[in-house]
């Protein structure tokens, strides 16, 4: 018995060790928004390109991406491919150009397209505030009643995609009953 | 595998050309109305996490949401909001992540009551190991004590240590 005793620090340590592999495995970045199962917030926002205003009613009403992005966002260029491969399959995305400039931000989406079906110009980061939203690119997935069901911080792709946000999108769709 | 270091490397890329931008405005002076005001603008902000960074509060950031949660602060402050009013207002946003001294609920609760369980659990570990040890002590005082007391008196030895006698011829 007093044998086995001895083997005790070796438990603590193992134990120790376990956790501290896991905490290796998860990622720091990664955190959960404040706002899942939450409404989009309200919001009256001017529209990129055009002089028209935006509400938060007229951009609700179907499954819909809202992604964050910039073009001071590197990772956005990145992304952007893999955003307008989803737009030409029929994935509604509601851009929201983040403290951005208007000039810039039109010239970006005439040079590499634009998957968005309209952009919220969030020139002083309020939108983004109320959204909890600390840098760019972040994706929201939002329900066909307007409610925040997912946040991805960072890039989409085609993992995130397939893996994470596709099968979360589908059963929304199926949920709502609306395409 | 190669996106991965791609995307690493056009963050770190992203990191610098961030900091690059915003070094030149690093932090920036507020003119408070009050003293009362810049007192509780420089706890709130030492207390509030920049959601962007790691471990970094809002006042010591540099980053660009820092920056935007400092003027919304400063802003509120203000505005005659209760820090209460103000944390609210945060953790809606930004979760409990927010705050370095999270509100003592739920999943927070781990956070607030884990350094007792452990410093109780190492004295109630300590007082076991201790109480074993004297336990030990005293269980030689029965017949082995008598042996003991053998072995330690004079006479006994003298008698018992004698094989030199049964030597002689």
């Amino acid at each position: 018995m007093s044998r086995l005793r001895l083997f005790i620090p070796l438990l603590m340590f193992v134990v120790l060790a376990l956790f501290l592999m896991r905490g290796l495995q998860l990622d720091p970045r990664e955190m959960p928004s404040a706002l899942i199962d939450e409404p989009l917030p309200e919001f009256q926002l001017g529209q990129l390109g055009t002089d028209k205003i935006v509400q938060r009613g007229d951009v609700i009403g179907k499954v819909t991406l809202f992604n964050v992005w910039a073009t001071w966002c590197v990772s956005c260029r990145m992304e952007h491919p893999y955003l307008q491969k989803l737009a030409d399959e029929g994935v509604p995305i509601v851009g929201i150009n983040y403290k951005d400039e208007t000039f810039a931000a039109m010239k970006w989406l005439r040079d590499l397209g634009n998957p968005y079906r309209l952009n919220v110009e969030d020139l002083e980061g309020t939108l983004g505030l109320d959204m909890g939203v600390f840098g760019a690119p972040e994706t929201y997935l939002v329900d066909a009643q307007g409610i925040i069901r997912y946040r991805h911080v960072g890039v989409i792709n085609e993992r995130i995609w397939s893996g994470l946000l596709s099968p979360l999108y589908q059963d929304l769709i199926s949920k709502s009953g609306t395409p | 595998m190669r996106t991965a270091l791609l995307r690493d490397t056009c963050i770190v890329v992203a990191v610098y050309l961030l900091a690059v931008s915003v070094s030149h405005a690093v932090i920036e002076t507020y003119q408070f109305s009050n003293t009362e005001l810049e007192q509780r603008y420089k706890s709130l902000s030492a207390e509030l996490r920049c959601p962007k960074c790691q471990n970094q509060n809002i006042a010591d950031s540099d980053a660009p949401i820092a920056q935007d949660l400092r003027k919304l602060l400063y802003k509120q402050l203000e505005g005659g909001a209760s820090d209460e009013e103000i944390l609210e207002y945060m953790v809606s946003r930004y979760g409990e992540f927010v705050r370095y001294k999270p509100r003592y609920s739920g999943p927070t609760m781990i956070l607030w009551l884990m350094p007792g369980l452990l410093i109780s659990g190492a004295v109630i570990i300590l007082l076991v190991v201790l109480k074993g040890n004297k336990r030990k002590a005293q269980s030689i005082s029965s017949e082995e004590q008598v042996q003991l007391d053998a072995l330690f008196s004079p006479t006994d030895s003298s008698t018992k240590d004698t094989p030199s006698g049964e030597n002689t011829p």
